[in-house]
Formats: C-alpha cells, sequence, structure tokens
C-alpha cells in the first residue's frame, strides 16, 4: 500500500463520520499519514452525509478524492451516489438492511452487510456502523483489526457495556467479510 | 505529545491558546465556525475571553480595543466577515497594534458560497481597508503548519506591533489531519509593551490612535509604517520548494491547499516522466520575490504556472517578480470548486504541448 482512499456515506446519524474517524485513529496508531475530510456543503435534511478517509505511506498531498479505492455505503442514495465512483478493482460495502440492489458493476469487491438487523441483535441500533467498519476492515486490511479494537478501547474505554456490544459487532462484520470472500473463492475454484 | 487528529479549525484554535492568544472575538461564518465552537468551551478553561459580538464590525473594533492593552488578541471569520472587519484592521495597523486575524476564506463576491476559495488574495495581501499599511500574511497548506503558523503569528504580531494574518481556506478548516502542538512554547524575548494602554498611574497616559491631522505627522506615522515593512520583508519571508530540479520544465507556484494538490499533480506526472517543481509561498505579504525569481530564471524552466483557487489573483505577484523573464500561465477555478490533479495535469501537459509546438 502506498495510498488508500475510502469513502463513508449514509444519512445524518447513521454514524457514518464517527466510522471514518475511527479508522482514521487507528492509521495515526500505525504510523500512517492520515486526512479526514468531511462533506462540506449545502445538504438537504436526509440527504447524504459522507467522508472520506485518506491512509498513506507518504505525505498525502491532494485532500480531494473523486475517485476512492473503497466506498462503504449506509443507504440508497449513497449507493447510487458513490458506487459509480469507485476506482476499478475496488471494494464496496453495502448495508444490506436498507438497500435492496447490488451492483451490476463486475470489477468490484461487493460485500453485503446486514448492519441494521447485527446491530439489533447485537442490542444497539448505534453500532450499524460499526459493523460496517469491521467489514471493511476485514475486505481490504488496510489497517488491522487488533489496532481497531484498541481505537475502540481507547474512545469508549468508560463505558463497558457499550465496548463490549462494540466490541462484538466490529469482529461480527470482520469475520462476515472474511467469510464472504473465502466463500467466494471456494465457489470459483 | 502524541499526534491527535484535529479538524484544522480547532486545531487553529488550541495553537492561539497555547501561543497565549486568550482574548477572542468573533461572530459565526461557515466554513470557520468550528473555531468560535472550540473557543467557547476552551477558553474558560483558560481563564480566557470569548465574546461574540454583535456583527463583524463590531467584532473588529473589540479586537482593536483589547489589542489596545496589550493582551494578545484574535479573532477568526471568513470571507464576507473579514470583509466588514477591512475598516477595523486599517485603524488596527495605523496604531501599530498586534492582532491575530484568521480568514477562513470561501467563495465570492458577496455573500458567495460556503466552500474553499483562495480569491481574497487581493484584499489580504495589497491591503482590503484604507491608507499605507500592511498586513503580514501567512498561508499555511496542512494542519499541522496551520498550528506551527498560529503560534509563530501571536509573535510575529508582537515584534512588529502589526496585524497578522492566517490565511486559509474552507478545506484547511473543515478537514480532519493528525497535528502534534509543542509541549513548550519557546519565543525570543519581546521588548516591555511600554505604549499599551494599561491604566496611566503614576506615568504619562499612552494614546492609542489612527489619527494625525498634521499632515507631517501622518507623513511621520506612514514612514514608520513603511519602514518596518522593509524589515517584515528582510526577516519574516518564508517558502517551500517541492522537487525543484534541473530537469524541470514547468515551475508552478501555488499556495494553501491548492499547492497541496498540485504536489500529487507533480507525483503523478513524474510518473508519466515529466518533471514539474512547485515552489509555494507561505508568506504572502511579505512576498518570497527573491527566492522566486531565482528558481524562475533557471533555464530548465520555460513555463511559470500559477495554480490558484480563484480567477488569477497571486498570479499578478507572480508576474510582477518573473518580469517577463519567462512566460507566465495562470490555472484556476473559483465559487468553491476546487481544481482536480487531472485538471491540473491536463494544462500542463497543454502547456508543454504548445511549448514544443512552437519548437
Amino acid at each position: 500500500m502506498s495510498q488508500y482512499e475510502v469513502t463513508w456515506a449514509g444519512f445524518g446519524g447513521q454514524g457514518v463520520m464517527v466510522a471514518g474517524q475511527l479508522l482514521a485513529y487507528t492509521g495515526i496508531a500505525e504510523g500512517k499519514q492520515i486526512v479526514w475530510i468531511p462533506s462540506y456543503g449545502p445538504e438537504m435534511r436526509g440527504g447524504t452525509a459522507y467522508c472520506t478517509v485518506v491512509v498513506s505511506d507518504r505525505r498525502i498531498g491532494s485532500p480531494i478524492i473523486r475517485f476512492p479505492q473503497a466506498a462503504v455505503v449506509f443507504n440508497r442514495p449513497s449507493f447510487d451516489k458513490f458506487t459509480p465512483t469507485i476506482k476499478p478493482g475496488g471494494l464496496l460495502v453495502v448495508n444490506s438492511s436498507l438497500i435492496d440492489v447490488t451492483t451490476e458493476r463486475d470489477d468490484l469487491t461487493e460485500i453485503l452487510v446486514p448492519a441494521n438487523q447485527m446491530a439489533m441483535e447485537a442490542g444497539s441500533p448505534k453500532v450499524v456502523n460499526i459493523a460496517m467498519l469491521g467489514a471493511f476492515i476485514g475486505a481490504c486490511e488496510i489497517v488491522s483489526l487488533d489496532n481497531v479494537k484498541k481505537t475502540l478501547e481507547d474512545k469508549l474505554g468508560k463505558k463497558k457495556d457499550l465496548l463490549g456490544i462494540n466490541m462484538k459487532i466490529l469482529q461480527a462484520g470482520y469475520d462476515l467479510a472474511k467469510n464472504t470472500i473465502a466463500g467466494r473463492a471456494t465457489s470459483e475454484s | 505529545m502524541a499526534k491527535i487528529l484535529m479538524k484544522g479549525n480547532e486545531a487553529i484554535a488550541e495553537a492561539a491558546i497555547r501561543a497565549g492568544g486568550k482574548h477572542y472575538f468573533c461572530y459565526p461564518i461557515t466554513p470557520q465556525t468550528e473555531v468560535a465552537e472550540y473557543l467557547a468551551r476552551r477558553m474558560p478553561e483558560v481563564d480566557g475571553v470569548f465574546l461574540q459580538g454583535e456583527s463583524e464590525i463590531a467584532v473588529g473594533n473589540m479586537v482593536f480595543g483589547a489589542a489596545a492593552t496589550g493582551k494578545r488578541v484574535f479573532t477568526s471569520s471568513s470571507s464576507p466577515g473579514i470583509s466588514l472587519m477591512q475598516e477595523s484592521l486599517s485603524y488596527i495597523a495605523g496604531a501599530q497594534l498586534p492582532v491575530v486575524i484568521l480568514n477562513v476564506m470561501r467563495g465570492g463576491p458577496g455573500l458567495g458560497g460556503i466552500l474553499p476559495a483562495q480569491s481574497d488574495y487581493f484584499q489580504a495581501v495589497k491591503g482590503g481597508g484604507h491608507g499605507d499599511y500592511r498586513i503580514i500574511c501567512l498561508a499555511p497548506s496542512t494542519i499541522q503548519e496551520a498550528v506551527d503558523l498560529t503560534i509563530e503569528a501571536f509573535y510575529i504580531a508582537d515584534k512588529y506591533r502589526n496585524p497578522v494574518m492566517i490565511i486559509a481556506d474552507g478545506m484547511i478548516g473543515q478537514m480532519m489531519e493528525p497535528v502534534e502542538f509543542p509541549d513548550e512554547i519557546n519565543e525570543p524575548e519581546l521588548p516591555p509593551k511600554t505604549w499599551a494602554a494599561t491604566g496611566a498611574k503614576g506615568r504619562e497616559p499612552n494614546i492609542i490612535k489612527s489619527l494625525y491631522l498634521d499632515p507631517l505627522r501622518l507623513e511621520d506615522n506612514s514612514i514608520v509604517l513603511y519602514k518596518k515593512y522593509e524589515e517584515v520583508k528582510k526577516n519574516e519571508v518564508r517558502f517551500e520548494n517541492y522537487k525543484v530540479n534541473k530537469k524541470n520544465k514547468v515551475l508552478i507556484v501555488s499556495y494553501g491547499t491548492m499547492a497541496r494538490i498540485c504536489q500529487t499533480v507533480i507525483d503523478e506526472l513524474e510518473a508519466e516522466d515529466i518533471s514539474v517543481g512547485l515552489f509555494r509561498p507561505i508568506s504572502l505579504f511579505p512576498y518570497p520575490e527573491a527566492a522566486l525569481k531565482e528558481e524562475a530564471d533557471r533555464a530548465n524552466i520555460k513555463t511559470v504556472l500559477t495554480v490558484e483557487m480563484s480567477m488569477g489573483q497571486m498570479v499578478e505577484d507572480v508576474e510582477r517578480v518573473v518580469k517577463g523573464a519567462k512566460p507566465v500561465k495562470f490555472f484556476g477555478r473559483t465559487g468553491g470548486i476546487v481544481p482536480t490533479p487531472d485538471e491540473v495535469k491536463e494544462q500542463i501537459k497543454y502547456l508543454l504541448r504548445s511549448e514544443s509546438a512552437k519548437g
């Protein structure tokens, strides 16, 4: 890896900005260069909120990324808006609880995550973003899962009950992505 | 201290506090309102002053009055708000008071838009208010640099008793990057502020003003300012080169956010075997004239390309410095549109094609 760019997108309240920040904090802990850029501009209530995180081994030039390697999309408007922007060969992580379509692009790795359902089962509707984060890490390993866990401990250390739920769903998202990719490798061989 | 992830606006606010800027006056405006939000919470912790005025005009005058007491004073705003402060800035410069101003530029003219732009260059560098005065103007291109320059700005303002502007844009204000704050700030010693209005008990009153009805006195004041700016030009020039070497055919001149986008352009063109260098002014006033002239004069440079998030403002300074020795071209987008690396790359390839067609 020299530089990796990922857009996190959903509607306000789904935790897309925080998910991007958790990735950014983990990148810093791993000694990487980081830029986190929020969507910034006029936006309607209920429209898309998004941020882009750049993780790099070298000094980051342009902070504006039109075509990222990956997009993690939490709702349908985000799916429609960002799927076409992903670089060929890139990664698309989809919240399949709220998005009932899959991409027609055949040059992407697509991971379907029933994140709302997983969050409800884990006991908190607030951890949708952590399920998505886990799946993203599982699919690209741009930072290590262990270090994301350390970031969560750092941010949620005092809230032990919340930390437990977050850790559990992070792992579940991670495993789901790993199993999806392994399953595809088996079916193709 | 370990690196922490911070939004540009908040990092600049924290840097100001670390530098002893504990008197802050503001009026909210996108894309810099997080500065005020952060300081509203933080100032009481450090026993500082956070005060939101009724308008930017009021804030400008609050800054003027507070600076007269010799305290470290600052304000922040974005383009339309900075326009409203120009009258105060002229008075502050005329009265020789140190203040720090942050302008997180957005698109103009008028109320314009809220997205990043660099179209306040003329206003900042050539003097937005009336009279023979200059503002020392520093333009960061990363959040760490914004922190470092903000800390320095308070010292420079005190040293020259002059306003210092940190000129950023919406991108620097809104994005997050890892930053590190110095554990302690070691500044060279400054002379005591014997000019400050601190209560005249036991001494002659200090009078702080910019009004001189006697033209000879007024001219004298302007000469004092002029001499000061000559010192500033000698001592405070700041710039950075990126991949400037003897193979460069094109020299880009660009500052702030636009300069870091040009770094990506240069890296990507390098992979295509096209050699381009970047000259990045950090101090916009004083402008790094001698250094730019030296780079532009090198025999290998065929064209100087100025890239800005404006319709072409700094390019006038580049032309002034290059003095016709090389063709000076311009590329820019404005109104909140930030040029992509691809757009700049196309522009450079076009320049090189037309250059080789000329043979």
